[in-house]
């Protein structure tokens, strides 16, 4: 048993103990923090109040302070609620997907997109509700009796949709939380005074205890088990608001797998924006190995080919369909004012993607920052593409109406970045950013078998 | 007062071997305590299988649920809806399945908090003069003086027998 190597020996690399291997992961909310992170939380501590001007900005004059018009009456507002949502999708997966496939690389980076997910779903559901126009009153998406006996239309994915991000905001908390237990109770037997009180109100009084330990860990893959087809779930709903309208551009059987391919694809190019910062200033090089890196290169890479694919087919359904409006939608994208903005993201999707086939590629750590920086942007375009460019001209000439966005429009964009980097800042502040409970038994797992 | 002992073992197969030797010579009253899920633990103290059964139990209440609040609020207030059928099931699909998720999810994570006891304000065992061991890289057997067999002297020494290194947890 000993001689021959885990298969998987290298996923922690240098020598450690379990004593050092917890003091290195548990530095990032012992220690004083690095230069960086203070900069990261100021940075997203000032956009954060910048977006809550403009949410008062909003709430005061009305949605009038928005670039929206008709007949594109859906604009940053829903381009930003897909992007952050799908940005969400790669904790869950690895958290989720990975661990009924036995995948011993996801222990050091679950905590941190799982994290990463519960953030970006936070913001991303802000834009429905200030984009209701009336706030105040979005209580009505759920079923409760009124007087005047109306009922939420559920044969409507846009009531589908409340129901998919409520379920999917409940699953990843809880599952990020549950994650935490064990972490939590280590942090409060190591801190002392308010910080013990707060970890130990926090941990629920976890003791170690071996029995609890069986049921918590067949609640934990069990909920994994539930959180994976949410996954794919929540995106494909997400698409059906689109699909089930009639627009041109929209109304299109592929868009579940498009959306549920683009989600994938943009949250692990944002979790390879956050981890290659992060291994970086926490010095966490043997923990978060090129090995990690590389699988997620993988993973966009592939996810990101289901993307590529379907912009190639949507130009071909819209030719073949023999719709004069599809393939109106079609050219008005490639050769209307729009098409800079379609042949940038034909570009980093489609073309520089092809760039992480390469293992040289993928082992360059600044390309692949900055491809993971870029691949946020194609999937920001493709979202535009589809929200935006699909209103903007429908079936009548004379509907035909650009958009052009407000300072307001992108006040609430930055604001929702700088909110989603403070709370993360805080999060790894607070909270282990690697599960060390976990990471310590694959170090068991791979040292001591 | 003395609230039982605590053993600390190097590997969990000693874990587990102590815990056989102990439950052998009549032993109740302990707790194993771990940072990690021991697998084998189960057999000697009783795990808890009932979990799946009770997730699926969940699931059906949650789908009955969903499909009822659907039905129940389209027949109060019919909506002709591009002509399509009252009671078109497969458009029902998406909320029942993200309903039964959802009360699968929150259940189950009550279930477990209240099997395992939690939350949970104190335990003897944390008082323990070394107790961040066993959350870190040690396994811990708790075993209680209110155990019928338990003596300061004997039980001491069959734990160190068995590999253990033994504090005594008292209150404080």
């Amino acid at each position: 048993m000993a001689d021959k190597p885990h298969p998987d020996h290298d996923l922690i690399q240098g020598e450690w103990t379990e004593k050092t291997l917890v003091e290195k992961l548990l530095e990032p909310v012992e220690k004083p923090p690095p230069r960086p992170w203070r900069v990261v939380l100021a940075v997203g501590g000032l956009l954060t109040l910048v977006w809550l001007y403009a949410i008062f900005v909003t709430f005061v004059r009305g949605l009038g302070t928005w670039g929206i018009n008709q007949p594109v009456a859906w604009g940053f507002d829903i381009v930003h609620f897909v992007w952050w949502i799908g940005i969400g999708h790669a904790g869950t997966l690895i958290s989720a997907i990975l661990v009924l496939m036995r995948q011993n690389w996801r222990d050091s980076l679950n905590r941190v997109t799982e994290a990463m997910t519960l953030f970006a779903v936070l913001a991303a559901a802000t834009y429905p509700l200030i984009h209701m126009g009336r706030p105040q009153n979005f209580y009505w998406v759920m079923p409760y009796p009124t007087h005047m006996a109306l009922w939420p239309q559920y044969k409507s994915p846009l009531s589908w949709d409340v129901l998919a991000i409520m379920t999917y905001l409940t699953i990843s908390t809880l599952f990020l939380y549950l994650g935490l237990i064990p972490d939590l109770a280590l942090l409060r037997e190591r801190s002392q005074g308010w910080r013990r009180k707060l970890y130990g109100w926090l941990s629920l009084g976890w003791t170690g205890n071996a029995v609890h330990w069986q049921r918590y860990r067949a609640v934990y893959v069990l909920l994994a088990g539930l959180a994976t087809p949410v996954v794919i779930s929540v995106h494909s709903v997400v698409s059906m608001d689109f699909a089930y309208g009639l627009v041109p551009g929209w109304h299109l059987t592929v868009f579940p797998p498009f959306f549920a391919a683009g989600a994938i694809y943009s949250g692990f190019a944002m979790a390879l924006t956050l981890i290659i910062p992060l291994r970086k200033w926490y010095r966490l090089e043997g923990v978060i190995t090129e090995r990690h890196l590389d699988w997620m290169a993988k993973v966009t890479l592939a996810s990101g080919l289901g993307v590529a694919y379907i912009y190639l087919l949507e130009i071909f359904i819209a030719w073949y369909s023999g719709e004069p409006y599809e393939w109106g939608q079609q050219l008005w994208r490639m050769t209307g004012p729009y098409a800079p903005y379609y042949w940038a993201m034909m570009l980093i999707n489609v073309v520089l993607l092809q760039t992480l086939w390469f293992p040289r590629f993928r082992k360059n750590l600044t390309w692949l920052f900055i491809f993971s920086i870029l691949a946020n942007v194609g999937m920001w375009l493709e979202r535009f593409v589809i929200v935006v460019i699909s209103l903007s001209k429908d079936f009548l000439p004379g509907n035909a109406h650009l958009y052009y966005p407000t300072w307001v429009d992108w006040a609430l964009y930055l604001g929702t970045i700088g909110f989603f980097l403070f709370g993360l800042a805080l999060f790894i502040r607070i909270f282990p950013p690697i599960a060390v409970a976990e990471m310590v038994h694959l170090f068991h797992k791979l040292r001591k078998h | 007062m003395l609230y039982g002992l605590m053993a600390y073992f190097d590997a969990p197969e000693k874990l587990l071997k102590a815990i056989g030797a102990l439950k052998e010579a009549g032993y109740r009253r302990m707790e194993a305590l771990t940072p990690n899920p021991v697998e084998g633990v189960e057999r000697l103290l009783g795990g808890d299988g009932r979990i799946p059964w009770v997730a699926f139990a969940l699931g059906v209440l949650g789908a009955g649920l969903a499909l009822f609040l659907q039905v129940y609020t389209t027949l109060d207030y019919p909506h002709n809806a591009g002509g399509k059928p009252l009671l078109g099931w497969p458009a029902f699909i998406p909320v029942t399945f993200e309903l039964t998720i959802l009360t699968i999810t929150v259940g189950i994570f009550l279930y477990l908090l209240y099997q395992n006891g939690l939350p949970l304000a104190d335990h003897p065992a944390v008082r323990a003069p070394s107790y961040v061991r066993v959350l870190l890289d040690e396994y811990g057997l708790f075993v209680y003086a209110s155990d019928p067999r338990f003596d300061p002297e004997a039980t001491r020494a069959l734990l160190e027998s068995l590999g253990a290194e033994v504090e005594e947890v008292r209150r404080a």
